[in-house]
């Protein structure tokens, strides 16, 4: 047994955030929510050429074939640098499903699934899905190159619907409509696609919960009211400690379900929604706190805070409410997982 | 990276399950605050050190067995799931022991652990007064000079075990100066010495599970200061951490509870009631959390034998959390630019990252109790019968979040330590 990142891990996460540090992500973000999305996809080309979007394509299909783990670093950091566009989609739950779809024979199945895959990998392909009623909406399908729905077990190549604004300035959601069929019988391609996206949103929500903390400490330190800074105060104090506590708590659960996932995809349900449950109720929780404590310069559209606010609204109702997860950890157990 | 049990771990888990499956009493022991009660966990703490299995984690010369802290999580995990008795030497086991590891004299260590090792010396702490219990520098009880030792007089409470327990152990006000963290001491002391008398006083539940120990020139020998006389309160505060963490209360605690409420859940549970299964679900997501949490902490280097050999450093992945936070100081957006630097463990980091751990088991707990209760309906109430362990499973609860250092102080060290909030 080794339940700790390994120190390849650590500094890959590091120089991922050094990366989105130097990339300035919120001004970015707020071009991006403007329509202007040059820098913005700029910046998703050179972190695929970090390596990022290809951690989820196989290295038949010029990817990493990486351990989820390294898929929970990489989304943590861009949840905690507030990075836009559809991140559980295209890095994750896409590549992972057209990755079982292509199989392991040889020439694929489908030339232009192996197409996609290596057009992810080197971040010169956008791609989202659909798969109600679960997952209704196609996120940022105006702006994605493939988009997909899913169903109980086909696979469809998708026309998107009008965009509809979501809460996050510059996400849009989409209703999608079915076209060409890619696959059928595929419902355990969907089931284990649905599983990572479920594990990216989580380790986003984990990430921008980070950042929220940090801007909170950051403002309570240079704060003063009363002639002392007011994270002197106990009940600035108490609230910030009980978000630490929060996040603290929820990475082991994500970590716990990457290795489950790498273990075996289709045992991993009860794993990935408890990680879930968790992420999002400690992300909500730095959240809500992250904004009491910036007080009504927080609730600004102007300050950076709005950026992890709205991300944290967005993301966390996805992939899953907060009641499906808990139920369906609860199956697993009764189960006798 | 993963959470696969090699065949070392699996067989010591193996040997500890068939061997509590065959000597772990089939009904639960007389409550372990009565005398008879006290007397039968007393012998129980014999029994498993005599399987060499009272004090796993602890070297094989004091009767353990050297055992890894991810051994030692195993254990504890098969000791609550075959429901085993309360330990009721834990006070000695879980926070004199390891101060005793990293801070006793061999020859202290060498008269001390091997009989709290198998029950024959069982040890009640000393620590609040009646005037004095978060604040705990601002202690009134003295200690003054006599031959070849001292004179403890003043009055301690909320001395859990105290009643029935051999000895005891806390500080002691040695000298006045400038800081009142200065001139405290630690001593070990019997409760049977001329000058000792021990008041029971009745808890929540009825019980005397605690007690308060009046002390009128109590002489103890120099051979009972542990560490430097003066020096009590950094010795006190440097082993803190194992008052209020993994090793008072283990996963094994709450994973095994969690897993009767999941069992209660479904043997008692009302489908439609969504709101009752999330707290369910909540609950055993918390008890998952905790045991990974440690599991991280146990898979760090360095954290082969814990006891002997210090605390483990907290996984760097936590640590980071921290340091982010920390390095918070400027505008909200440079935080973030120095975000993930400096993952180096400070200094006082552990005890303060047993903090985080003493606030969540303690609310976990209540939370797990609390779910069972709501699900037991109107038989909640009851103090006997099957269910009955709930109640006092929750009674037990209510007390976590004020012992070891009430969660409002925890959640300040937190936040001053770890987020770098000023004092």
């Amino acid at each position: 047994m080794s339940f700790v990142l390994a120190a390849e891990q650590l500094q890959f996460a590091e120089a991922l955030h050094d990366q989105l540090a130097a990339a300035d992500v919120p001004a970015v973000a707020r071009q991006w929510a403007a329509g202007d999305r040059k820098r913005g996809q700029a910046l998703w080309y050179s972190l695929a050429e970090a390596g990022v979007a290809a951690l989820a394509v196989p290295q038949r299909w010029d990817g990493l074939g990486a351990h989820p783990a390294d898929l929970v670093i990489a989304c943590e950091e861009l949840g905690h640098h507030a990075m836009p566009g559809p991140i559980a989609e295209s890095l994750a739950a896409v590549p992972t499903l057209l990755a079982v779809l292509a199989g392991t024979d040889e020439p694929a199945a489908d030339e232009r699934i192996a197409g996609w895959l290596r057009q992810l990998a080197a971040g010169d392909l956008i791609a989202t899905i659909a798969w109600p009623p679960l997952l209704p909406y196609a996120a940022d399908a105006q702006l994605a190159g493939l988009v997909l729905v899913a169903g109980p077990d086909w696979v469809k190549l998708a026309e998107p619907g009008p965009g509809l604004r979501s809460v996050q300035a510059g996400r849009s959601l989409s209703i999608v409509t079915g076209k060409e069929l890619l696959a059928h019988g595929a419902a355990a391609a969907i089931q284990q696609a649905f599983e990572f996206g479920v594990l990216a949103g989580a380790a986003q929500l984990l990430g921008a919960g980070r950042a929220l903390l940090d801007c909170a400490t950051a403002h309570a330190v240079q704060r003063t009211q009363f002639g002392s800074p007011i994270g002197s105060f106990q009940a600035v104090k108490h609230q910030l400690a009980n978000v630490l506590i929060a996040l603290e708590f929820g990475r082991p659960l994500l970590l716990a379900a990457a290795v489950a996932l790498a273990d075996d995809p289709a045992g991993a349900a009860r794993d990935v929604s408890a990680a879930k449950v968790a992420c999002t109720d400690a992300a909500r929780l730095a959240a809500r706190v992250a904004l009491q404590v910036h007080g009504a310069i927080g609730y600004t559209a102007e300050h950076d805070l709005s950026l992890w606010l709205t991300l944290v609204r967005a993301v966390g109702p996805a992939w899953g409410s907060q009641r499906w997860h808990r139920a369906r950890v609860l199956a697993a157990l009764a189960g006798g997982s | 990276m993963d959470l696969a049990e090699d065949d070392q771990v699996a067989a010591f888990r193996a040997e500890v399950r068939q061997w509590l499956a065959a000597h772990a009493p089939a009904t639960p022991l007389p409550s372990v605050d009565t005398a008879e009660g006290f007397g039968l966990h007393r012998a129980w703490e014999a029994e498993l050190a005599a399987a060499r299995l009272s004090v796993v984690s602890w070297p094989e010369q004091y009767g353990g067995r050297g055992a890894s802290l991810l051994d030692w999580l195993v254990f504890e995990e098969e000791y609550h799931a075959a429901r085993g008795p309360v330990r009721v030497g834990q006070n000695g086991l879980f926070v004199l022991a390891p101060t005793l590891f990293a801070h006793g004299t061999p020859e202290q260590r060498s008269r001390i652990l091997p009989k709290m090792a198998t029950g024959e010396e069982v040890w009640a702490q000393a620590w609040s007064e009646p005037e004095v219990g978060s604040d705990l520098a601002a202690i009134r009880s003295r200690a003054a000079r006599a031959d070849g030792g001292w004179l403890l007089s003043g009055q301690k409470t909320w001395s859990s075990r105290a009643v029935w327990a051999d000895r005891g152990f806390g500080l002691f006000r040695t000298a006045t100066g400038d800081r009142r963290h200065d001139g405290l001491t630690y001593f070990l002391f019997s409760l049977r010495s001329p000058g000792v008398t021990v008041r029971p006083i009745a808890q929540l539940d009825g019980e005397a599970g605690f007690a308060e120990i009046f002390l009128d020139e109590v002489f103890v020998p120099d051979a009972d200061v542990l560490g430097a006389p003066g020096d009590g309160w950094r010795i006190a505060m440097s082993s803190a951490g194992h008052e209020r963490g993994l090793t008072l209360r283990s996963p094994g605690r709450f994973s095994a509870a969690a897993a009767r409420l999941v069992e209660l859940w479904q043997r008692a549970g009302d489908p439609a009631d969504s709101a009752l299964a999330d707290r369910v679900a909540d609950a055993w997501i918390g008890a998952r959390a905790y045991q990974l949490r440690a599991l991280e902490t146990a898979s760090q280097p360095g954290a082969g034998g814990f006891h002997g050999t210090g605390t483990p450093a907290p996984a760097p992945g936590r640590a980071r959390l921290a340091d982010s936070a920390a390095a918070g100081s400027g505008s909200g957006r440079t935080s973030l630019d120095r975000g993930v630097v400096g993952r180096g463990a400070a200094g006082g980091r552990p005890a303060a990252d047993s903090s985080l751990g003493k606030v969540f088991w303690s609310e976990l707990d209540l939370a797990l109790h609390d779910t069972a209760l709501e699900l037991l309906g109107a038989d909640a109430e009851l103090a006997e019968g099957p269910d009955a362990g709930w109640l006092a499973g929750y009674l037990f609860a209510l007390a976590g979040p004020i012992y070891a250092g009430t969660n409002e102080i925890q959640r300040t060290v937190i936040a001053e330590r770890l987020l770098g909030m000023p004092r």
